[in-house]
């Protein structure tokens, strides 16, 4: 595997990513609030793009998979998102019990330790933090609107059922061998049987779930 | 080249990084970090969450083929059952709907102040999945429950994988013509 028209692809997907990167940083200027439309106009379309709180989905869509190209190419990985919980849980039973916890069957095949994935999820905390602050998007929130609407403003209620359903989404992304990214995008992506599968269970559920908290409170 | 690419280890966590800022940049730019959108999705009355996720198959289908094709990408078929895919994903669901994030998203809405997301929701998937893996031992039989095995659509359906792409390409974009039709938020 050598020869220049793999270093010229290498060349270019590098080069976008850094593109990217660097366009965010020349016009991470810094919005904490939202720009006025006037203050949009006077701004170059580059700039204009960073400021906007919103995207078309099929944008932000068709961006995830030119990501998921390069993932293939660079690191001959899917992006994937529950594993990196599985092991950061290794990691504090390690420190809590001790090294035995390797030994746990689970934790031999998901090792607790920080890896690709781990690095991924770090990386989209903070690429969400700066897309908000970019665009005037961020904003300490402990009960979301459609909440309150459908089940009040009680902010306990709330950070209860993020906690129940948190735990249930743990247990059942890791049962199922992954979730909305792992299975969601990149198996679909790659035509898995076992990945479609799941998708459609996942929306099932959550679909039926859904329906059933808000007719039933 | 490539094989050397992926071998370095260090370079490979910074690239993993790297890859995680677009993507959390691009899951907050498209909305799909808010609660709101992801509950309305559930609840069928905003489709941004499938638009996302559909525009992103189609996008990376087509090049991750392409590049398959290259030789300069692998395919990593997952294995799955009715025990594992079936049962896990259907309680995934539940918590889907219970939480009003996915493991990745939460970590999106995390970065973008939610609190009820950062200081709880994180937690509480770290927690579940800590479960999971003490429970694991006991859902040997279980998880082998009805084994479909690593199977892609071009095996199971024995064609060239380049038609698979190709027909698949054409119904996605018709359900994404047709949602857009019918729900354009």
């Amino acid at each position: 595997m050598s020869g220049s028209p793999t270093q010229t692809k290498i060349g270019i997907g590098a080069t976008l990513a850094t593109a990217i990167l660097l366009l965010l940083c020349v016009s991470s200027t810094g919005h904490a609030t939202e720009p006025t439309p006037e203050a949009i106009t006077t701004l170059g379309w580059w700039q204009s793009i960073w400021c906007m709180q919103r995207w078309s989905p099929y944008a932000s869509g068709i961006g995830i998979g030119i990501l998921s190209w390069l993932t293939f190419l660079l690191s001959n990985k899917a992006i994937g998102v529950s594993t990196a919980y599985a092991r950061t849980s290794g990691m504090i039973d390690k420190w809590i019990e001790g090294p035995q916890v390797e030994e746990k069957e689970y934790y031999r095949e998901y090792a607790p330790k920080v890896d690709w994935g781990w690095m991924l999820v770090a990386g989209l905390f903070v690429g969400a933090f700066l897309s908000a602050y970019l665009s005037g998007d961020f904003k300490i929130e402990v009960v979301p609107s459609l909440w309150e609407t459908h089940f009040g403003d009680n902010p306990f209620l709330r950070l209860l059922a993020t906690f129940v359903g948190g735990t249930i989404l743990g247990i059942g992304a890791r049962w199922a061998d992954g979730c909305t990214s792992g299975h969601g995008i990149s198996g679909t992506l790659q035509l898995i049987v076992s990945s479609w599968i799941a998708v459609m269970c996942f929306l099932v559920g959550g679909i039926v779930t859904a329906h059933l908290m808000v007719h039933l409170f | 080249m490539l094989e050397r690419l992926h071998s370095k280890k260090p370079l490979q966590l910074a690239i993993g990084f790297l890859v995680g800022i677009c993507f959390g940049f691009l899951l907050q730019r498209g909305g799909v970090t808010h609660y709101d959108v992801l509950m309305g999705q559930l609840l069928l009355t905003d489709w941004t969450v499938v638009k996302v996720m559909l525009s992103g198959i189609l996008t990376g289908m087509i090049g991750v083929y392409l590049l398959r094709i290259q030789g300069l990408a692998q395919i990593h078929p997952k294995s799955g059952s009715i025990g594992s895919t079936v049962i896990g994903g259907l309680i995934f669901g539940v918590g889907f709907a219970i939480l009003g994030y996915c493991p990745g998203t939460i970590a999106g809405a995390a970065g973008q102040g939610s609190l009820d997301a950062f200081a709880v929701g994180v937690p509480g998937i770290i927690f579940g999945t800590w479960i999971y893996a003490n429970i694991y031992p006991h859902l040997n039989r279980i998880l082998k429950f009805g084994e479909f095995g690593q199977v892609t659509f071009p095996d199971l359906l024995n064609l060239e994988p380049k038609v698979v792409v190709a027909v698949a390409a054409l119904i996605i974009l018709d359900v994404l013509l047709a949602l857009e039709f019918l729900a354009p938020r």
